[in-house]
């Protein structure tokens, strides 16, 4: 399940301006651990971003992204009190989404 | 579908590096993944430019000035560098963020609605000093932009 994304929306001028930080370990699979195993790459792949019913973006990431991602875009439309809701799915299966009002 | 599955398969054999993320994927636990577009595989795995930008489908961009970074040129902490891709072309329907010198080049390629203004902030991970590379897919066709990002502490060790 992982742990809740922090998702702020704010409308401005008719543009919706969406941030989104992940909590993640986003691990890439390049690191050893202490014993010098190497730790299996474990990382968000899929993210996909809806304002109301609308998908607005869907986003895939490799390894190079950092740890705890984060994300920032803008959208045309929306106002006060809209939806935005984000779901990321990892290499693992793991999946989480959340959703925040537009403010 | 077939030759799809072929091609993972190839990128699965030549991947040697990448066996503990190949066994997990033939194990299933990697795909499959309802309703979205298949996670690009090969374009994530490539191990050269040319080959990335050839599974995005972007065979040599045309550089563009109306495709921009903004990031600062250097970066003290490889793990985090905070990186914009602006583009100005009409009807950019997607940004992608590569790091050339990075072992898993493509960081992230963004897929926009088409309310969705084009420009993504992002922050990725560096581990040497490299080319950031932003490719932008507008009206069908591709365009580039490289900016140099310094990094100070790489970010790819421990």
């Amino acid at each position: 399940m992982g742990s809740p994304m922090k998702i702020r929306a704010t409308s401005k001028d008719g543009v919706t301006e969406i941030k989104v930080l992940m909590s993640h370990e986003m691990e890439t699979g390049q690191r050893k651990d202490a014993s010098g195993a190497v730790v299996p790459a474990w990382f968000i792949n899929e993210v996909t971003a809806k304002l109301g019913d609308k998908t607005v973006l869907q986003a895939q990431w490799g390894p190079s992204v950092s740890k705890n991602p984060y994300l920032a875009f803008k959208v045309k439309g929306g106002q006060a009190g809209d939806k935005v809701t984000v779901t990321w799915v990892d290499n693992k299966g793991d999946t989480r989404t959340d959703t925040a009002t537009v403010s | 579908m077939n030759q799809h599955q072929t091609q993972r398969r190839q990128v699965l054999r030549a991947g040697g590096g990448l066996a503990v993320l190949g066994a997990l994927a033939a194990a299933g636990i990697v795909l499959p993944r309802q309703a979205l577009a298949e996670w690009n595989k090969q374009a994530f795995d490539a191990k050269t430019l040319d080959d990335a930008m050839k599974a995005m489908g972007a065979e040599a961009p045309a550089n563009s000035g109306d495709v921009q970074i903004v990031a600062s040129d250097i970066a003290e902490n490889g793990a985090v560098v905070p990186v914009q891709a602006v583009s100005k072309l009409p009807k950019t329907e997607k940004i992608a963020i590569l790091v050339e010198k990075n072992p898993s080049m493509l960081a992230a390629s963004f897929d926009l609605g088409p309310e969705t203004l084009p420009e993504v902030t992002a922050r990725i991970k560096m581990g040497q000093t490299s080319n950031v590379i932003v490719v932008v897919k507008a009206d069908g066709k591709f365009y580039m932009a490289s900016k140099e990002i310094k990094v100070t502490l790489g970010g790819c060790g421990g």
